[in-house]
């Protein structure tokens, strides 16, 4: 997976973080895009991809709000290490496992933003628990969802392609 | 190069960037002790170490100290008891010379007051018997020293010189059975003799029936028998005694504590010539 991919996904999903995830839950964010497409390209390509995309996704995430610059960088960051090293070790192909791979993944990253938000004793109040498991929840669904388009789509494209093969 | 390969090496990058996002917060923003986050995170960790390493170092260091370097501490313990019971024997001594230091004190402001030619003198003894009530003083006729020469401490009268010697002399005191020394009543100016019991109080006698005298009245020296000096101290009536209309016995409270003293004033002048005190304390020599 080369760089311009990753930086399209990620662009892609700042935007409709920024648009369109406001109307899916309403009163709070239920679910996290760019965390789900961080993780998402962690699962793909490995750890490497996984710091790459979550550093650049974070920081630029951090940059559109007026929080400190780096924390969700940070955040993102692990969760890509870890999403993809957990990618690498193991078999993550079933839906079951994806699950849980961006539910612990939701978990860990809403930890480490709450802990840099403790001990720096500023920024947003942390988020009841309910919250974070609903976005939890939210991310996972989303992440199941899109590896089902990404493995369905390209079978899809080539029945289609073989069909108008056939009629031609 | 697998060994420059960064996909290889994802560990390290996780590193570096993870750091590299830790010194971009720092940049932006403190922790709540008021220092940068970068700082407050790595001494906090450093500090941790630092304190582990310190409690095993600690550890180890009193477990040597309290269990196996032991072999010396037998003879610091002996040394420091015998340090402790020099120390003793010097806190008293430092003691006994402040004591002594404040009585000399006592003694040259009396001499300063009483403007008479004094010699000062340290009590170096006491009478064989308890009878007989004198002491023995370091100063005898190669200081100017004579018989029957007052002596006084800063509390009052003490005797009388009985027996000088070349360098020391015996000293009768007030209390002694056989002396005597003319007094006056301070508040009254009656008069009368104390003489001494053997005891620890004195007698008072020959005073007149119709004196003005009341219990706690302060006896001074008269100055009429020649050889004390007028004004000195001589105790407190203590209790008086009437039988119909007369006296019949007067006790007298020393002022003088006789069995703590230490340094007296010995009165060189001549009986004869010692005159009554001034009003402030002081003699006026009578020419």
């Amino acid at each position: 997976m080369n760089g311009l991919r990753i930086l399209a996904f990620i662009v892609v999903a700042l935007v409709l973080q920024t648009t369109l995830a406001r109307f899916l839950v309403r009163g709070s964010i239920g679910v996290d895009l760019v965390l789900v497409i961080v993780i998402y390209l962690s699962l793909r390509a490995g750890p490497t991809v996984g710091i790459v995309s979550g550093t650049v996704a974070g920081l630029a995430q951090d940059a559109l709000t007026t929080g400190v610059v780096g924390i969700g960088g940070l955040g993102k960051t692990i969760v890509g290490y870890l999403a993809g090293t957990v990618g690498r070790a193991f078999i993550v192909a079933q839906p079951v496992p994806r699950f849980l791979v961006f539910f612990a993944a939701t978990l860990i990253e809403m930890a480490v933003i709450t802990g840099f938000h403790l001990l720096l004793d500023s920024g947003p109040p942390v988020v009841p628990v309910g919250a974070i498991i609903a976005q939890a929840f939210g991310n996972s669904l989303v992440g199941i969802v899109l590896f089902q388009l990404a493995d369905g789509l390209p079978r899809i494209a080539e029945r289609r392609r073989a069909r108008s093969d056939r009629n031609s | 190069m697998a060994l420059f390969d960064i996909r290889q090496r994802s560990g390290y990058l996780f590193l570096v960037v993870v750091v590299g996002h830790i010194i971009l917060i720092s940049a932006q923003v403190n922790s709540r002790s008021g220092v940068p986050l970068l700082q407050a995170l790595v001494f906090g960790a450093f500090a941790e170490v630092q304190r582990g390493t310190a409690a095993v170092v600690g550890g180890a260091r009193g477990t040597w100290d309290g269990y196996v370097a032991l072999h010396h501490v037998h003879e610091d313990n002996l040394a420091l008891q015998q340090r402790v019971r020099d120390l003793e024997v010097k806190l008293q001594r430092d003691r006994a010379l402040a004591g002594e230091s404040e009585t000399l004190r006592r003694l040259l402001d009396l001499r300063d007051r009483s403007q008479m030619p004094t010699r000062s003198a340290e009590i170096i003894g006491t009478s064989a018997t308890a009878d007989f009530r004198a002491v023995t003083i370091d100063r005898g006729t190669s200081d100017g020293v004579r018989a029957d020469m007052a002596v006084v401490s800063s509390a009052g009268a003490v005797g009388r010189v009985v027996m000088p010697s070349r360098h020391a002399a015996k000293v009768q005191l007030l209390v002694d059975r056989s002396a005597a020394v003319a007094v006056m009543v301070e508040r009254s100016r009656a008069q009368g003799i104390a003489f001494g019991s053997g005891e620890s109080v004195l007698r008072l006698e020959y005073v007149s029936t119709s004196a003005d005298i009341v219990k706690g009245d302060t006896l001074v020296t008269s100055g009429i028998d020649g050889i004390y000096p007028q004004g000195f101290a001589v105790g407190t009536i203590e209790e008086i005694e009437r039988s119909g209309g007369s006296l019949r016995a007067i006790r007298v409270r020393p002022s003088v504590d006789f069995s703590s003293l230490e340094q007296v004033l010995v009165v060189l002048a001549p009986p004869a010539f010692v005159g009554p005190r001034s009003p402030t304390g002081g003699a006026e020599r009578r020419e």
